[in-house]
């Protein structure tokens, strides 16, 4: 099967638009619940009928729920390699269901459900990952259409429920709640005035986890953290979300007065730094990956001081989506080792940046080369 | 390297102590700085959860249930090993098999091992739904009319009704 990604609504990437709360902090709230059907066994033990079964209750669920009405489904089992990273770098799916990791191959009967916003990943280390993903900081929003859609299916298939330990997962420590609520935030403040360190230490003690952009295990780039709640059993969802949106509030806080001491105290540098990195990205003709996070990231910062104007989050949102390594790959049909990729990437920068400054700030979906 | 304190066991925790200009290091092992009181569930959690189970399951050993036949769950085959390895257990009924080693764990990762959040019962003639356990226990009973009692309070009706018919099934 081929991959089109242009059946998805919005591609995939509503959150995009940059249009919700605290939008120039945070990029994107992301909820997931993760439930076990009952009587059979987790995907990484089940065998491929097993698996196959589970999927296909689960589909026929989603079916007769309507849960997810304009959604697509995808069976990730039946994609190249490219393609699973693709569906990974746009959040979609997680490392683990596009079996991307050191030596892991796909899991038979992996699939995925989504409309864009709402979908379910199917036989990842769970039977189920439920997930809603919300443009920046909307945690009770995100959280009303995921326990919406939990409702739906639980009432049409029988989750693995425990009285005492609550819904019961793959690995204990997603047990209880099965939920983890991430937001992508953008700290480059805090990273400029070398207080990160400190925050995200605090952050540890206080029950949160911190990741990079692609999650569990990845480095982070760009400036760009995840933070989750760490536990997930012997608190009720309401107080795992209160306590994480209480943290997160004041992260966003922290990182505002960072900004201001930065502009106070070193107002030239500042500017400096962040024209150079739009310099760069109009002009350069050849970029990698992670330097170009680095340079959306400084153009990200001037754009939040009001120092440059004339580029919306959205175009930058767009970029950091649109240059990671398997979306450039497969726009120029190159394969993700082609050594020309850097000069491709910087192509497509200036042309995204030109493209959106004659079109204006607001633009709506994808670029239409993606 | 062994552990300072006893030096039979080898040491893993690896503690810097630096007050004023004094710096000293101490090597111990797992039950000897336990002895002393010192914290060791932060670095602990950086580990994998099967090491942290294997770390822990040598005093919860005497946990397991005799019916637990050497550890194996009786529904997907998986023993503690597995779950040693791997991180993972095989499947739902592993949380029966292994209760009395997951609450330790639970509580060491979760600071708790109750859960307190959402109930759920599973809707009546669904796949799966056959396999529920039999007559509950007064505790779980009493949990059951917990979690009804919040359905109905949430007005969430649907639920609450589920609710019902598990709790009269299983009386």
């Amino acid at each position: 099967m081929t991959l089109d990604l242009d059946l998805l609504p919005d591609g995939g990437v509503p959150w995009l638009d940059a249009s919700g709360p605290e939008g120039h902090v945070v990029l994107s709230t992301r909820i997931r619940l993760a439930r076990n059907l009952r009587g059979h066994a987790f995907p990484p033990r089940a065998d491929d009928a097993e698996r196959e079964d589970v999927r296909d209750q689960v589909l026929a669920a989603v079916r007769a729920s309507g849960a997810l009405g304009r959604s697509v489904v995808i069976h990730v089992d039946g994609l190249t390699r490219l393609e699973r990273q693709l569906l990974h770098e746009r959040h979609l799916i997680s490392r683990d269901l596009a079996g991307l990791a050191a030596g892991a191959a796909v899991r038979h009967g992996a699939a995925l459900v989504t409309d864009g916003a709402a979908g379910v990943m199917i036989n990842e280390e769970d039977h189920l990952r439920l997930q809603v993903l919300r443009s920046g900081f909307a945690p009770a929003e995100a959280y009303a259409d995921l326990e919406r859609h939990d409702r739906d299916l639980g009432a049409r298939i029988a989750f693995a429920f425990h009285e005492e330990f609550g819904y019961l997962t793959s690995c204990p420590t997603n047990a209880g709640t099965g939920l983890r609520a991430s937001v992508l935030i953008h700290l480059p403040g805090l990273v400029l005035t070398k207080e990160i360190a400190k925050v995200l230490q605090g952050l540890t003690q206080m029950g949160l986890t911190f990741r990079g952009l692609y999650g569990e295990g990845s480095e982070v780039v760009g400036n760009l953290f995840q933070l989750s709640n760490q536990t997930t059993l012997g608190k009720s969802e309401e107080e795992l979300l209160d306590h994480l949106g209480r943290i997160v509030r004041q992260v966003v806080e922290y990182e505002r007065q960072a900004r201001d001491v930065l502009l106070r105290n070193a107002p030239t540098v500042i500017a400096d730094k962040v024209w150079r990195a739009y310099g760069l990205l109009r002009h350069a003709r050849s970029l990698s990956f992670e330097e170009t996070m680095n340079l959306l990231s400084g153009v990200r910062l001037g754009v939040g001081l009001n120092l440059i104007g004339d580029v919306s989050i959205y175009t930058l949102n767009k970029l950091l989506v649109f240059t990671q390594p398997a979306h450039v790959a497969r726009r120029a049909e190159r394969a993700l080792t082609d050594p020309d990729l850097p000069a491709i990437r910087a192509d497509f920068v200036r042309r995204l940046f030109d493209d959106d400054a004659r079109r204006g700030p607001r633009g709506t979906g994808a670029p239409e080369e993606a | 390297m062994q552990c300072q304190r006893c030096g039979e066991r080898p040491a893993v925790i690896h503690l810097t102590t630096v007050v004023g200009n004094t710096h000293t290091e101490q090597h111990l092992c797992e039950d000897c700085a336990a002895a002393q009181g010192i914290q060791t569930e932060v670095s602990l959690d950086k580990f994998p959860v099967g090491s942290l189970l294997a770390s822990i399951s040598k005093g919860a050993a005497g946990q397991l249930p005799a019916a637990a036949e050497g550890g194996r769950c009786a529904a997907c085959g998986a023993t503690l090993q597995d779950f040693r390895d791997t991180g993972r257990l095989g499947c739902a009924a592993c949380y029966e098999a292994f209760a009395g080693p997951l609450r330790t764990l639970l509580r060491r990762v979760h600071g708790a091992s109750r859960h307190i959040g959402e109930p759920y019962a599973p809707p009546a003639g669904a796949p799966g739904a056959e396999a529920a356990p039999g007559p509950a226990t007064t505790d779980e009973l009493r949990t059951l009319r917990a979690h009804l009692q919040r359905a109905v309070d949430a007005e969430n009706f649907e639920l609450a009704a589920r609710l019902r018919d598990e709790i009269r099934s299983r009386e």
